[in-house]
């Protein structure tokens, strides 16, 4: 059997893939990156293997992925996230035609072609704003873990407006609200609804196509799923990998690679 | 016979020498207490203002020199200490920044300014030249050139409206005139206002010749790189012989390359169109960011906007040289809003004469007036052409707000793009 690996490194976490011929995700791993991308990317991978129990030697095939993809150096090649998360989003989710991806830095929007092939991206300006990194500013500021921000947020009745786009800034108006006794929940929603509205905006910029799938660590949560619903007026496709959009996608390129006959002999390690 | 090895690259070497040499004669005037005109890239007025021996100071050129030579973060943050707020154009407060230094800049010295001398064609330009004439007491002229600014350009040369046009801006050149004689004391010389008309007639044909040359694939020069060097010269000898001179040896050298195929790219996989300001503070490896995957630009708007009109090849009419002067004007800095309003349609038939594969949007912070127009435009020439468009914001001062590693994954994405839609052509009509 041979097998194919993604290696996502983002800016916040790592995700990385293995899997089969038959395109099946046979080990999956999520790490924190930290200041080591270089053994973040390996330890990911490493993981990975050992979740699937798969030989490194079997693996004939790795591509990086992520803003730290060309630090992945036990790779084979480099693919843009952009085009890993559209690949990753038509294969899960056949039909789909628009991705968007939210990330811990960039939020991306992607309209594709049905093979996953890229027409059109629009990602976030240079600042953070609309990303998971303010969903994580909010997080330290209510001191409320981040898993749980979906859940607390839903319980709003009368959610605040938040209006800064700054992530340092958020900080502090999230701040400012509680001081003035808002409920938890309705200022967290808040939140989500000011990153929602950026990520609609991102997503009309290239042309808003259903059927959408939302991949990337923010698409495990709950509020910001249901407030793209209603933003959008249509469901969004999430499934329980849609955080490994792009290390799939990265594993599916290498998986091409090797049936095109491209690839290295087994055992990718550098 | 010139041998090869002597012409191809030719231009480059020698328009960076011009370039060089014209900063060291602004150097040594400015040492000698001399003082210039000073002027922009769209409606620079170089014809009249050569005609009265005055040197010409264009501060778009020598802002854009300290961004390439990275020292621009220093002259910005000395205007930002002066009260200009970050969001000002980054050209004008690095400009502001030699002022205030007395003309010092990253090429030498700035001679003073005897007279400050704008157009409508840039929002900016207006308040900027203000800033001279407020500075250093000087007497400011700014041309009202008449503009549609609608989709069809304005009044067509031959008709009516564009009489009417051509003698409201002929009255202002005659002021201007007057303007010189009184700054410096000497009286128009018609046939010396000839003979500076002639060399911009042969540099605007010139010219036009090395932009159709870039059509031959492989394209022969880089309309980033080496069209920022010309453009340079184009505007800085603009009506001397020397600029004549450069651009009918440039044309020699192009033709040459055509005719032996000598790509400015070992291996040309894509043909890509710029639109916008190129980013100066990393001027080489944005270049090389496109370079390294086989992407060459063919053609670029700021060889349009920023050439004052030459690109269209106008020829004035040396028999009547002040009513001539006013149509080029009227033409050439028309053309030029044109490049920054309305730009869809253009580009759709570059897209066409260049076999394009692709465009690069590049909108800037520092300007809203190039900019504001791009994502429109990029959604018309999309719509109208299958074909990869890119928008990656930046500036062409202001390094703070260039993000290499931002820029380089959308690039990266652009080429994979590029990349999959060759493989979808090419299935479909295998």
């Amino acid at each position: 059997m041979r097998y194919a690996g993604g290696v996502d490194v983002g800016s916040t976490q790592t995700k990385a893939v293995v899997i089969d011929e038959a395109r099946r995700i046979v080990g999956r791993s999520l790490i924190m990156t930290g200041a080591n991308v270089v053994t973040a990317a390996e330890e990911a991978f490493q993981a990975a293997l050992d979740d699937g129990v798969v030989r490194e030697a079997d693996v004939g095939y790795v591509i990086g992925t992520g803003y730290g993809r060309y630090k992945v150096t036990f790779g084979n090649d480099q693919v843009t996230e952009i085009s890993c998360h559209a690949r990753g989003a038509a294969h899960l989710f056949p039909g789909t035609r628009t991705v968007l991806d939210m990330g811990g830095q960039d939020t991306k929007a992607i309209r594709v072609t049905e093979t996953g092939d890229v027409l059109d991206f629009c990602m976030n300006d240079k600042c953070a704003a609309g990303t998971g990194r303010f969903l994580q500013a909010a997080s330290f500021a209510l001191e409320i873990p981040l898993g749980e921000l979906g859940a607390v947020a839903q319980k709003a009745t009368r959610p605040v407006k938040i209006s800064t786009t700054c992530t340092v800034f958020a900080e502090s108006e999230v701040l400012g609200w509680a001081a003035k006794g808002k409920k938890l929940e309705d200022i967290l929603m808040g939140v989500h609804r000011s990153i929602a509205a950026r990520s609609v905006s991102l997503l009309r910029r290239v042309g808003v196509e259903e059927r959408i799938t939302f991949t990337g660590g923010v698409a495990r949560n709950v509020a910001m799923v249901a407030v793209l619903n209603e933003l959008l007026g249509m469901e969004l496709q999430v499934g329980e990998d849609s955080h490994y959009m792009g290390a799939l996608g990265a594993a599916l390129f290498a998986m091409d690679r090797i049936i095109a006959g491209q690839a290295a002999p087994a055992g990718a390690s550098a | 016979m010139i041998a090869e090895q002597d012409l191809v690259g030719r231009g480059a070497v020698e328009g960076a020498r011009l370039m060089r040499d014209w900063f060291a004669r602004l150097d040594t005037a400015a040492e000698r207490k001399e003082t210039a005109a000073y002027v922009f890239v769209m409606g620079s007025l170089a014809e009249i203002l050569r005609a009265f021996d005055m040197h010409l100071v264009f501060p778009e050129i020598n802002s854009l020199q300290t961004a390439v030579r990275h020292v621009a973060h220093e002259y910005l943050g000395m205007a930002e200490d002066y009260g200009y707020s970050p969001d000002v154009c980054g050209y004008v407060k690095a400009d502001v920044a030699m002022q205030l230094q007395g003309g010092k800049h990253s090429m030498g010295r700035l001679p003073k300014p005897a007279l400050a001398l704008a157009t409508n064609a840039c929002n900016t330009y207006v308040k900027w030249a203000e800033f001279w004439e407020r500075y250093y007491k000087i007497p400011m002229v700014t041309l009202d050139i008449p503009g549609s600014r609608r989709v069809g350009g304005g009044a067509a040369p031959g008709s009516d409206d564009f009489e009417r046009d051509r003698r409201y801006l002929e009255v202002q050149l005659r002021e201007l005139i007057t303007e010189c004689e009184r700054i410096t004391g000497k009286s128009l010389d018609l046939d010396r206002l000839r003979e500076v008309l002639d060399f911009t007639n042969r540099m605007a044909a010139a010219w036009k010749r090395v932009l159709e040359l870039n059509q031959t694939r492989p394209a022969l020069f880089n309309a980033l790189v080496d069209g920022t060097v010309y453009l340079g010269v184009l505007n800085a000898l603009r009506g001397t012989r020397e600029g004549a001179e450069y651009f009918e040896r440039l044309v020699e050298e192009m033709e040459y390359k055509a005719a032996h195929r000598l790509g400015t790219l070992a291996e040309e996989q894509y043909r890509l169109l710029f639109v916008g300001v190129p980013c100066y503070p990393i001027f080489r490896r944005f270049h090389e960011m496109f370079a390294d995957q086989g992407g060459v630009f063919v053609a670029s708007s700021y060889l349009w906007f920023a050439a004052g009109g030459l690109d269209l090849g106008f020829q004035y009419d040396l028999s009547r040289p002040i009513e001539s002067l006013a149509e080029g004007v009227l033409v050439g800095v028309g053309h030029a809003g044109d490049a920054m309003l309305f730009h869809d349609q253009s580009l759709i038939e570059q897209v066409d004469r260049y076999e394009a594969d692709g465009i690069v949007y590049h909108p800037v912070k520092s300007c809203r007036t190039v900019s504001t127009s791009l994502a429109g435009s990029r959604k018309a020439v999309m719509k109208a052409r299958d074909i990869q468009c890119l928008y990656i914001e930046s500036d062409m001062m202001d390094r703070r707000v260039v993000s290499e590693a931002q820029l380089k994954n959308r690039i990266d994405a652009f080429f994979e793009g590029l990349g999959s839609q060759r493989l979808r052509s090419a299935a479909t009509t295998a």
